[in-house]
This record gives C-alpha cells, sequence and structure tokens, in this order.
C-alpha cells in the first residue's frame, strides 16, 4: 500500500529538492460534488494553490460523488455504482487531493467496506489502492509535499473550525493550524470547544434540524465569541451549515474554506 | 427482522421502545430550557473530570485495546463461558436460570420473590430490570419495588424514566428533587431543604428502613466472572452492597453479554470504568460475591442469564460490537446530540450513543427506526469508549440494514429512496451529472446576494435555521473546461503549470 511516507521516501531522493518541499508533481483533483456544483471557488482555490507551489493540477472530468451521502442515509447499493466510478476515474492517478475531510474519509474509510458489504471483492482492493493515494489537501500539503508555509496573505482575524470527520475520521491533527500560522498577516484565534461538531452530519441536518440547528447555534455562539471575521475549516459542507446560520443573523462573520484562505495573496483573495 | 430467527426483545414489555420517533421527542426536549441547562452543566462537568483522569493513565490506550480484546473473544466463546458460570455458579450454592427475553424474566423473578414469602424488594443496579420492566410485573403481582440508589429513588419516586445510564436523573437539579421527596417519600421533613446533604439525609434515612425489612433484594451486574462464577456491583453509594449483603434471598438479572472469562480480566475492566463513568480514578463500593456463603451474607442466590435480543445482536458481524458496552457512559457524556436532545428523547432505558446502536439491534431496526439516525456521525463516542467501539460504523450500518428492510418489505420507494436513487443515477452516468449541474444552475434566480432564505420541503428543514448558498453562476467543471480551452487556444498552457497540452502524463505507471 502506498502511504504517505512512502510518497515522501520517493520523492525525497529527487535531487535540488529544497526546503524539504517535493519537486513538481501532478496532483489529480477531486473537487467533491457539492464544491463542483455550489461552491467552485474552492476548487479554483485548491487548483491555484498547487500551482503556486510549482505543481501540476489534473481534473479528470469524469468525476462525480463520492456516494458518502448515500452510505450515511443507508442508501448502499445506490453509492455502489459512485464508488465504482470515484475508482475507476482516480487509480490512473499517482496522488489525489481532496478538499474536504469528510469526502477523503469516505474515501478512505468507507468505500472499501461497501464493496465488500455488496459483495466485490475486487472493487474493494481497488478502492483501497485509491483511497491510499487520495489526500485531504491539508494532509496533501504538510505530508506530501513537505510544506506548511505556503506563501499565503489573508490579513484577518480568523478562527478555526476542525471538522469531526477531519479530525476524528483522518486524524488530520494541527495540520490545518501549522498552515494557518504561516499565513502573512493572518491573526488566528482559538475557536473555543472546537472539536464539538457543529451539527451538520448531511442528511442528519434535515431528518434532525432541530437537534442540529440547536448544536450550530453553540457553535456559531462560540465563533462570534472569537471576535473573529471569518471561520475557516477543510470541509464546505460544514462551511454551508455554519455560514447559512450565520448568515441568517446577519452577523458579519463570513466563512471561507481553508484553501481560499491559502490560496490567498498579497495581489488578491479567493 | 430476526437474524437466523433469533428471538428480539418482545413488544409490549420493558423500555427499549419509544412512544415517537427521536425528532419529534428530541424537538420538545429542545424547547425545555431547564432540561438544556441541567443537561450542559452535568455534562460538561462530567467531560473535564473524565478527561482529566484519563490523561494521567500513560497505557490508556493499551487497556482500551485490552478491554476490546478481552469482550471480542468473550463474545466469540459465549456459549462456553455462559455454561462455564452456570457451573461455577452451580457449584458454589447460587441457582442459574436462562430467560429468552424479558416477559421470562419478569416470570421467573416474580416466582422466586413469591417463592420467599416477600412482597417487597429492594433494589439496586436496575438498568437491566428497567429494560424488561420488571417493577411493573412485579406490582402486577402485588409486590413492590424500591430503588435503592438515589439517583434511581429520585426518578422512581417522580414517576418517571432515567434519562442517563450512570446518572438517571441527571435531568433534574436539587430543586426539582426537594419537590419530589415532599411530595412522595412516607415520613420526610416538612421543613426540608434542597441542600444537597440535606436530601441526601433524607433519601439515607428513608431507605435504612427498606434496607433493614426487606427479605428479597435484586441487583443487576456489572460482571460476572466464568472462571470462578463471581459477580461483580460496582457502585458510588454502599447502597448497592446494602442490597447485595442484607437480605436473605438475593435475585441477580444480567444480561449475558455482561460475561468476563477470567478473574484477571476484571483487572483491566476496574481500571476502564471508574476513570471512563464517574471520572473517578477508582471506584468507591465494589462488590463482589461467588454463590452463597454460609451464614454471611444471602443465603439463597439466583442468577438469572437474560437474552431479550442480545443472541440476535451477536449474529450481526458488523453490529455486535455493541454487546461489548461496559455501560460507563462516557459517550453519553461526550456527545453533542445527547448533550441538547437528552436521555428521554431515545424512548429507551439506553440512551445516548450506545443506545442509538443497542436499542435497535435489540428490538429489530423497525422498532427504533429513528434511532441509528439521531447522530452526525461526528465520532467523539468512538473516542472516548473505553472498549473502542465503533459507535459510528455501526449507525451507518443500522441505516443500511433499515433501508435494505424497507426496500425487501416494499415500504420503498418514499420520496427520500426516490431523491437518492435519482441522485445516484445522475451522479453515475456520464453527462449526466454536468446537465443536471447546469439545470440546478438556474436555482440562482431562487437566490438574493448568493443567498436562499426559504426551500420547499424537504429542504425546508434546511431554510428553517439557515440560509442555503444559491448555486453559482460556473460550475467549477465549467471553469476548468473554459480556461483549458483557453489554454490550447494560447498555445503553451498560459499558467505555466496548469497545462493541459499534456494529458496523460503523471498518470500512474508514467514514472516507472
Amino acid at each position: 500500500m502506498i502511504t504517505a511516507g512512502f510518497l515522501r521516501a520517493k520523492w525525497g531522493n529527487i535531487p535540488g529538492r529544497e526546503r524539504g518541499e517535493a519537486e513538481c508533481m501532478r496532483i489529480a483533483l477531486f473537487v467533491t460534488c457539492l464544491a463542483d456544483t455550489l461552491y467552485p471557488d474552492v476548487g479554483r482555490a485548491t487548483v491555484a494553490l498547487l500551482e503556486r507551489l510549482g505543481h501540476q493540477v489534473d481534473f479528470p472530468a469524469a468525476q462525480a460523488c463520492c456516494g458518502q451521502m448515500h452510505v450515511n442515509t443507508g442508501y448502499q447499493r445506490e453509492a455502489l455504482p459512485l464508488i465504482r466510478r470515484h475508482v475507476a476515474v482516480f487509480e490512473e492517478h499517482d496522488v489525489v487531493v481532496v478538499p474536504s475531510g469528510s469526502c477523503a474519509g469516505s474515501i478512505r474509510h468507507q468505500h472499501a467496506e461497501v464493496a465488500r458489504r455488496l459483495g466485490d471483492e475486487r472493487l474493494a482492493r481497488r478502492a483501497e489502492a485509491v483511497a491510499a493515494r487520495t489526500f485531504e489537501l491539508s494532509e496533501l500539503l504538510t505530508d506530501v509535499l513537505g510544506v506548511e508555509d505556503v506563501g499565503a496573505y489573508y490579513p484577518h482575524r480568523v478562527t478555526y473550525h476542525p471538522t469531526c470527520h477531519s479530525l476524528r475520521v483522518l486524524r488530520v491533527g494541527d495540520r490545518p493550524l501549522r498552515l494557518l500560522r504561516h499565513v502573512a498577516g493572518l491573526d488566528l484565534v482559538e475557536l473555543p470547544d472546537a472539536d464539538v461538531c457543529c451539527g451538520f452530519g448531511g442528511t442528519f441536518a434535515v431528518k434532525n434540524a432541530d437537534t442540529s440547528t440547536a448544536m450550530l447555534a453553540d457553535k456559531m455562539r462560540n465563533v462570534l465569541g472569537t471576535g473573529a471575521q471569518a471561520c475557516t475549516a477543510g470541509d464546505s459542507s460544514c462551511l454551508m451549515h455554519i455560514g447559512g446560520g450565520l448568515s441568517r443573523l446577519r452577523a458579519g462573520v463570513k466563512t471561507i474554506h481553508l484553501a481560499q484562505v491559502l490560496a490567498s495573496t498579497r495581489a488578491g483573495e479567493r | 427482522m430476526t437474524f437466523l430467527g433469533l428471538p428480539q426483545a418482545p413488544r409490549g414489555v420493558g423500555h427499549l421502545r419509544g412512544s415517537e420517533p427521536f425528532p419529534a421527542a428530541a424537538r420538545r426536549a429542545l424547547a425545555d430550557s431547564q432540561l438544556r441547562a441541567n443537561l450542559g452543566r452535568a455534562t460538561a462537568t462530567i467531560r473535564a473530570k473524565r478527561a482529566a483522569v484519563v490523561a494521567e493513565v500513560p497505557d490508556w490506550e493499551q487497556l482500551r485495546d485490552a478491554g476490546a480484546a478481552i469482550k471480542a473473544r468473550t463474545m466469540a466463546g459465549l456459549d462456553g463461558y455462559l455454561e462455564q458460570l452456570e457451573a461455577q455458579v452451580s457449584a458454589r450454592g447460587g441457582t442459574v436460570h436462562w430467560a429468552r427475553d424479558a416477559i421470562e424474566a419478569n416470570q421467573i423473578v416474580t416466582g422466586l420473590v413469591r417463592a420467599a414469602g416477600a412482597t417487597e424488594a429492594v433494589k439496586v443496579k436496575s438498568l437491566v430490570t428497567d429494560e424488561i420492566g420488571l417493577n411493573e410485573a412485579l406490582a402486577a403481582a402485588g409486590i413492590q419495588a424500591f430503588e435503592t440508589d438515589l439517583a434511581e429513588l429520585i426518578v422512581q419516586l417522580g414517576r418517571d424514566w432515567p434519562s442517563h445510564i450512570l446518572v438517571p436523573a441527571i435531568h433534574r437539579n436539587r430543586a426539582e428533587i426537594r419537590q419530589i421527596f415532599l411530595r412522595e417519600m412516607d415520613g420526610v421533613d416538612p421543613g426540608l431543604t434542597d441542600d444537597p446533604a440535606a436530601l441526601a439525609e433524607a433519601a439515607r434515612v428513608y431507605l435504612r428502613r427498606k434496607f433493614l425489612s426487606a427479605r428479597v433484594g435484586i441487583s443487576g451486574a456489572n460482571f460476572a466472572v466464568a472462571q470462578t462464577g463471581t459477580l461483580c456491583v460496582v457502585e458510588s453509594e454502599g447502597n448497592g452492597r446494602m442490597c447485595l449483603t442484607l437480605p436473605d434471598t438475593l435475585i441477580t438479572v444480567m444480561g449475558i453479554e455482561k460475561l468476563i472469562p477470567t478473574w484477571a480480566d476484571l483487572g483491566v475492566f476496574l481500571q476502564l470504568l471508574p476513570r471512563s463513568s464517574t471520572g473517578e480514578r477508582m471506584n468507591p463500593y465494589t462488590s463482589m460475591w461467588t454463590g452463597v456463603t454460609p451464614g454471611d451474607g444471602p443465603q439463597d442466590f439466583h442468577l438469572v442469564l437474560l437474552d431479550n435480543g442480545r443472541t440476535a445482536a451477536l449474529a450481526s458481524a458488523a453490529g455486535r460490537s455493541a454487546l461489548h458496552c461496559i455501560r460507563c457512559s462516557a459517550c453519553l457524556n461526550v456527545c453533542p446530540v445527547y448533550e441538547r436532545a437528552g436521555g428521554h428523547a431515545y424512548g429507551s432505558v439506553y440512551p445516548g450513543p450506545i443506545g442509538a446502536v443497542l436499542s435497535p439491534q435489540l428490538t429489530g431496526v423497525q422498532d427504533n427506526a429513528s434511532l441509528p439516525y439521531a447522530s452526525s456521525l461526528c465520532g467523539a463516542c468512538y473516542d472516548v469508549c473505553p472498549v473502542k467501539i465503533d459507535i459510528p460504523s455501526i449507525l451507518v450500518d443500522l441505516r443500511a440494514r433499515h433501508v435494505e428492510e424497507r426496500r425487501r418489505e416494499h415500504v420503498l420507494p418514499g420520496p427520500e429512496a426516490v431523491t437518492m436513487a435519482a441522485a445516484a443515477w445522475v451522479m453515475a452516468g456520464g453527462v449526466r451529472y454536468p446537465a443536471a449541474q447546469r439545470a440546478a444552475g438556474a436555482g440562482r434566480l431562487l437566490g438574493r446576494q448568493g443567498r436562499i432564505r426559504r426551500l420547499p420541503p424537504p429542504l425546508s428543514a434546511w431554510t428553517s435555521a439557515r440560509d442555503a448558498p444559491a448555486p453559482p453562476a460556473q460550475s467549477f467543471r465549467q471553469w476548468w473546461a473554459k480556461r483549458e480551452a483557453g489554454q490550447r487556444e494560447a498555445g503553451q498552457g498560459g499558467t505555466g503549470h496548469g497545462g493541459s497540452g499534456r494529458r496523460g502524463a503523471g498518470r500512474r505507471g508514467d514514472r516507472a
């Protein structure tokens, strides 16, 4: 199985590599159906960021959805063709980046399991191979590309919500915070109870709208308490939920994806 | 659905099923500001205590691994271990009874109390007897049961239901408790204040009379050691020890999954349990007994081994680890859904994340269909579980079982299934997805300044409290296609790096 450590070791031998940063790589972008359809700026920022760091980005146009919503709502049979498609599209790529902790989590922890549950062992093995080469954005930057200072500039007071699947499924730890701490001009303020779920949870937000909203209320209270101008995270879905609540309150605090913060430079914000 | 025809917890008896689905029950609980305050304060306090004492243990992760491994081993050989336990308990003067379900267990216990000639019984560790509705069954037979755990007593006197595994009265504050005591407790001092010490003293005086007069004690159990036939109850008040030692007859009702193979295994759990549950380093009162000791303690000991859906749960590879639970309730205290909705919303004596995976397996998913969805899958429960039960994965599996079951029964397709199937059809089929995306772009017309304030059902559940984003003028893939076209026109790839001219380079195998 190819792991981040394996990749690092592999590129470690490339001559001329400086400050632990990888040489030009070709990276396939799985933009996620949500960002593709509703938050294209997140995909554009991911492309701009990786290109600025000297890498090449591919966007396999046949990609669609990882199927996480189907799996997490109980519709595994419907998810299977989506998983099959995802695997077919990405198995020919060396490295895949996903600007979403929960979609990356689904690829890594659900695809093979669902395939196996539905009796397709061959697909399960192929899915495992794709999963091993798939990285959430902050993982790709710190583990594979070996960079923490991406040369970003974002002169605002920002708080970071770690999102549950980044934190507890992928275990990204403080990788996003390490990246944010290197952003010039950025005033990073700690979010109280940061590791508590914002209440999104996919279809949970609709099936259990009242409980979801109660969780959101506490998350917003904590965000507003920091005095931050922006709340950032590695998942467009959680940000859609938090941002939708803040917008409804006319709170004047915006939500912005981590990719957009990291892609911002003195020349312009994303 | 039953697995291999194994019996599940029967309907109409016990407390594993709610009267309404979780979202409706939660909605009412969320509106109760007193409940929200009580729960928020109590869970925050116990979360902090647990985190502090767990952090003291350098080999905590290894302990969790050990706990999980012991439980997995126990479940794999449960039949043999149960027979070993039966042999050991019998050899030491106890009597073992096998109860297929709640109805049988209630009949057995009622018969035993009658045989002892008693009309009263004192109780402790009552979770499993609440599961089977024993108190109601005893009452129907003219036998009065007295709960002796302070919180269980509060719940019983308040004609209420437990809302937490460890702190059954977590939803009550001391002012409410004072009211309940004044109203329900025989011989209580009418000048009772809501000072915690005064409330505890009132309960102590009341309970002491019961302990001294009761001829039958009824308990649950935390552990049973197959190797020695030893039963173990852990508690914090000492009331349990009186229940377990003062009456002539002791009847212990235990779920078959509470078994552990050896005496040495107990050491692992007596480290894991107190730190996970009460946030204590060591449990205050740990009572252990093996059969009957002549001249000391109960002279008549009965162990009722309860299935009530457990064997059926054991048959599911994905769900059986829910039976590893040692009822510490760490998952409740850390769960953001439990903290807001409270225990009653789950409709079962087993609330919170563990309840959401346990109750539907004991009753069959169809009887607790809303519980697997009563979670945002945030995973906090899995992180704190002392025996590493992967609750989020079991929830996802139960959701799949529920959908499959409804499909078999031709309840599906409902609106949700149609939506899911349509979304999958669109996403999995080449050009259909970009086309649908373009169509969704028309949704822009619903929005103002990029926001949509109201959507039709079922998405109105979203916009009731949150704005929705209006679809942008251009999807990412449209932007990308335009950029590629622009770069092709410019010849050599305008941005220098994002060039599409060398498409295929860098794919797998190129580097080899």
